[in-house]
């Protein structure tokens, strides 16, 4: 099966589709965007986090063909070519990656909860990020990360 | 493995008829882990997402009726007026990622005794529209749930809508599990007040193959209500009698030994929610009253 979607504001075509291949296995193995991770499959860890035409949704849930003809924005996509997004910089700056896995997930769900809350509280951040686990932070610099680009937000 | 896409509605009843065994793909927050992990391997897949006829809700002579496509999300974002049990149930669903995508119809689709959305479904009296090519029909909620994974639909079927009385009272539901996201229900609860028709409500979910009403147990408390005309005068509810309402919806669950926890747990954990929600909720009826 063919399939054409945009990915990141281009339009991309992937060829030899299996019908039950998922959006994420298609984004990292077919169109060479592996920003997106796989660590689970089942919708716990949130690190394969995309937007589906807006929406924050888990790309290893999506079946590939239903995002024909959609849009898809990837971590890749969040930042023009060689920039870092004010959420990307202010994870750098908090120090919240160790070793980077869940980031990508991380850093779409935190964009997703800023542009619908620009001023979250601890306890909106906790329910916004409930989706996305890292085994090596412990979550606390994470926080301060998030926090930190709110203020990036509301500032800039 | 074969996909088939339709546009609108009508097309996708006719392909279910053509290809009665394509199993339909919603949200796909249950379905697709099976595909990921190999444990689904379906001739061919139906997708609905696609379908603007699922997508959406309306409010017709006291009556919601909501589309099986219709995410959590937005059931929390555009519903919790009308729908309140329904709502406070949706906010335990998951993951934002989770209750964007996933649906109400493929809640009941799954037919999972845990699925959140339905134990405020059956304290508010729903009714699921089905149809396939040739007819469209309206099945009872509590008899479209046959056992794990088991409905009604009939080969051909679809889920249309899930059509719910708006509320006419107070609603509460409470779900007990390992920490307070991403939970799969240990065991839970729904409860709705019905004062226009002095009647209460139940749902219990986790706690038996499928979910239930606790008949008896809504019998006994509407019969305390009415017998001390606690629907007029607002007064509080005594004690013996919701610790007996609590019994009785503890004794309606036929619950398992499993993973998420014992009988003995589950029974008790009921008993507790029961209790608890019917305080709640009555405590709301009469701050309105
Ligand atoms: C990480 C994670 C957390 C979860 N947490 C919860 C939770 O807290 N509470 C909870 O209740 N559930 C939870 N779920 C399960 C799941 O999200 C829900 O059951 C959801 O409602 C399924 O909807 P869907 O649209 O994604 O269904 P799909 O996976 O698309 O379909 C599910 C089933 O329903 C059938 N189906 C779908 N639509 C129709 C239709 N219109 N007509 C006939 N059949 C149909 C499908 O064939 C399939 O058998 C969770 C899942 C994941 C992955
Ligand atoms: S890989 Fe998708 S949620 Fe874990
Ligand atoms: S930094 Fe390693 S999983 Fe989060």
């Amino acid at each position: 099966m063919q399939l054409n979607l945009e990915v990141n504001g281009q339009v991309l075509q992937a060829d030899d589709v299996w019908a039950g291949e998922s959006l994420l296995y298609v984004l990292r193995e077919r169109l060479g965007c592996p920003g997106s991770k796989n660590a689970c499959e089942q919708g716990e860890c949130g690190s394969c986090s995309v937007y589906l035409d807006g929406t924050l949704v888990c790309s290893c849930l999506v079946l590939a063909a239903q995002a024909e003809g959609r849009a898809v924005v990837t971590v890749e996509g969040l930042a023009g070519a060689g920039l870092l997004h004010p959420v990307q910089e202010a994870f750098l700056a908090a120090g919240a990656v160790q070793c980077g896995f869940c980031t990508p997930g991380l850093i779409v769900a935190t964009h997703d909860l800023i542009a619908r809350n620009p001023a979250p509280s601890d306890p909106e951040i906790r329910e916004a990020l409930a989706g996305n686990l890292c085994r090596c932070t412990g979550y606390v610099k994470i926080l301060d990360a998030v926090r930190l680009a709110a203020e990036k937000a509301a500032t800039s | 493995m074969d996909i088939y896409r339709p546009a609108s509605w009508s097309e996708a009843l006719e392909v279910k008829r053509g290809a009665p065994e394509s199993v339909p793909l919603a949200g796909g927050t249950d379905l697709m882990v099976d595909l990921n992990f190999g444990r689904a391997r379906p001739q061919a897949l139906l997708d609905l997402t696609r379908l603007a006829e699922l997508a959406g809700w309306d409010r017709d002579n006291g009556r919601v009726r909501i589309g099986a496509g219709v995410t959590f999300t937005t059931l929390i974002a555009e519903l919790a007026p009308e729908l309140p049990g329904l709502a406070i149930a949706s906010r335990t669903v998951g993951s934002p990622q989770i209750r964007n995508r996933a649906t109400l119809g493929g809640n009941l689709g799954t037919a999972s005794p845990a699925g959140d959305a339905l134990p405020p479904l059956l304290a508010a009296g729903a009714e699921v529209e089905v149809a396939s090519a040739a007819r469209s029909r309206r099945i009872p909620l509590e008899d479209f749930f046959i056992a794990p994974k088991v409905t009604a639909l009939e080969g051909g079927e679809l889920i249309a809508a899930i059509v719910v009385p708006v509320a006419d009272g107070p609603q509460q539901y409470s779900k007990i599990g390992t920490r307070n996201a991403m939970v799969i229900a240990t065991v839970s609860f729904a409860l709705a007040l019905h004062p226009g028709r002095r009647r209460v409500g139940t749902g219990i979910g986790s706690a038996a193959p499928r979910p239930l009403r606790a008949t008896e147990a809504e019998d006994f408390i509407g019969g305390v209500l009415a017998e001390h005309d606690l629907w007029s005068s607002g007064a509080p509810i005594p004690e013996p009698a919701s610790a007996r309402f609590g019994e009785l919806v503890a004794a309606a669950a036929q619950p398992i030994d499993d993973v998420r926890g014992t009988v003995a747990y589950r029974r008790h954990a009921l008993a507790v929610l029961a209790r608890r929600t019917l305080a709640w909720a009555w405590s709301d009826y009469r701050s309105a009253a």
